[in-house]
């Protein structure tokens, strides 16, 4: 599935903004991104499985919270940074 | 001579003609990262270790093995382990120190966070594991209060090692003061008897007060300076008690600042760069006129040393890991302000020269002689 990254993550990604991976939650479909691009997933995701504090993932347009958020084959990801200003 | 400058929005490497009279910039590295401190492994000359995080980003490590031109990020930065409860779990913040290992371990290093947490690698860097000792240390959560904190968040903010016997350390934490462990980090204990800490109701306690910065001299390390939020000390072990030295200060300047450094080869000389801590602590230069003060008793007089810097009107505050010392001879000391101006001192810090302006803020400067 489509997954879209901030400018902040596209080092990761060779500047790509839509990438794809893998995943039946939004958990796997993080650790798939994190094979895919090594080092992404701890600079979002905290060592407790907690979203950190100045990013959102949206998952079709609906903010997720959870990490097991369940994905669809057509879903969308996006991964936003969210209000860090200065 | 280099001099690795850290920034809340990148690094930048400046390099030194053989007299440290004319320097040449390289950078940004990494723009935009919030760099707290960037480090040269002394033991390869090359490496080069950078805490960074982003205002979005969680925290890692960059790493360069070629002096600055690539860098490759650790496979697994400092973490705190996963409890089951997430919502009681640490994260690390960000990486606030970074200590090589002595000569005898090489690719150990030592890293220290917010929330205080203190981390090892033995791989150089590129894998970070929690060192249980202080981390699952049954007196953590007396030692670092859930409700305490710097404006940057709790720190530990500081490592030390005895180069005469590497499982002697010493660490600095905003929240308990200083700790040291006889056993490679395994055990510790508060090391704090003398300190004063205004901020709580207890003024002495055993453990509780902020310890700033520690500068441990090379070859008499059984001398410590601290600089603490409270006030300049000296320990000379193995006593337990800790004198305020910087109450010989003058009284008008008094002795509030972030950094203190020591001569590489005089244990009797040190410098601090004060700062305003009266009234609502303002922490920038008393008077607005920026001064370094040398004393050369170990703390029992102190001279002033303003030549070069602004007469008046100079506002400068220096974090803890922007005021530094090389081990050249004769020394030359640096530091770096939050206005993102780059100083050099001569002559021993006698007379001082801006090398650079208009940096974002100055997290760390670091001297460093790659071979």
């Amino acid at each position: 599935m489509r997954v879209r990254l901030p400018t902040m993550l596209r080092s990761y990604s060779g500047g790509d903004a839509e990438v794809e991976a893998q995943g039946a939650t939004l958990a796997d479909l993080l650790l798939d991104l994190d094979r895919r691009f090594p080092g992404i997933r701890f600079r979002i995701i905290d060592e407790q499985e907690r979203v950190r504090p100045h990013v959102r993932i949206f998952v079709d347009a609906e903010i997720a919270r959870e990490l097991s958020v369940p994905l669809a084959a057509d879903s969308v990801v996006q991964v936003v940074g969210a209000l860090s200003g200065g | 001579m280099l001099l690795l400058v850290g920034t809340r929005k990148g690094a930048w490497i400046f390099q030194g003609d053989r007299a440290r009279r004319a320097w040449r910039v390289d950078g940004p590295h990494l723009l935009g990262q919030v760099v707290n401190h960037l480090v040269m492994d002394p033991r390869d000359g090359r490496t080069l270790l950078m805490a960074a995080r982003t205002g979005h980003l969680g925290p890692t490590i960059f790493r360069s093995t070629d002096l600055g031109h690539t860098w490759t990020e650790a496979t697994r930065p400092p973490a705190f382990p996963k409890v089951s409860d997430a919502d009681g779990g640490r994260a690390v913040s960000h990486t606030f120190w970074l200590e090589p290992g002595a000569a005898s371990e090489p690719g150990v290093w030592w890293a220290g966070s917010s929330p205080p947490g203190l981390f090892r690698s033995e791989d150089g860097g590129v894998t970070w594991q929690s060192v249980a000792g202080w981390n699952d240390n049954p007196m953590y959560s007396k030692w670092v209060p859930a409700d305490s904190g710097t404006p940057d968040g709790p720190l530990l903010n500081q490592i030390a090692i005895d180069p005469r016997d590497t499982r002697h350390m010493y660490v600095a934490t905003s929240t308990g003061g200083v700790f040291e462990s006889s056993d490679g980090a395994a055990t510790w204990r508060p090391l704090n008897r003398g300190v004063e800490a205004i901020f709580l109701p207890d003024p002495y306690p055993e453990y509780g007060q902020d310890a700033h910065y520690l500068a441990v001299p090379r070859l008499r390390p059984d001398r410590i300076y601290q600089q603490n939020h409270c006030g300049i000390y000296r320990i000379d072990r193995p006593s337990e008690v800790w004198e305020r030295i910087g109450l010989n200060m003058p009284a008008e300047v008094g002795d509030i600042g972030f950094s203190i450094v020591a001569h590489p080869r005089d244990a009797d000389s040190a410098w601090v760069f004060p700062m305003d801590g009266s009234d609502v602590w303002p922490r920038t230069s008393p008077g607005g006129r920026p001064a370094v003060y040398r004393t050369r008793d170990a703390g029992e007089s102190w001279e002033r040393h303003d030549n070069g810097f602004p007469r008046d009107q100079g506002w400068f505050t220096v974090k803890r890991q922007a005021f530094a010392i090389d081990d050249q001879d004769p020394v030359g000391l640096y530091l770096g302000t939050t206005g993102g101006e780059l100083w050099t001192g001569s002559d021993e810090g006698a007379s001082w020269r801006q090398i650079a302006a208009h940096l974002p803020e100055i997290y760390s400067v670091v001297p460093a002689m790659p071979s």
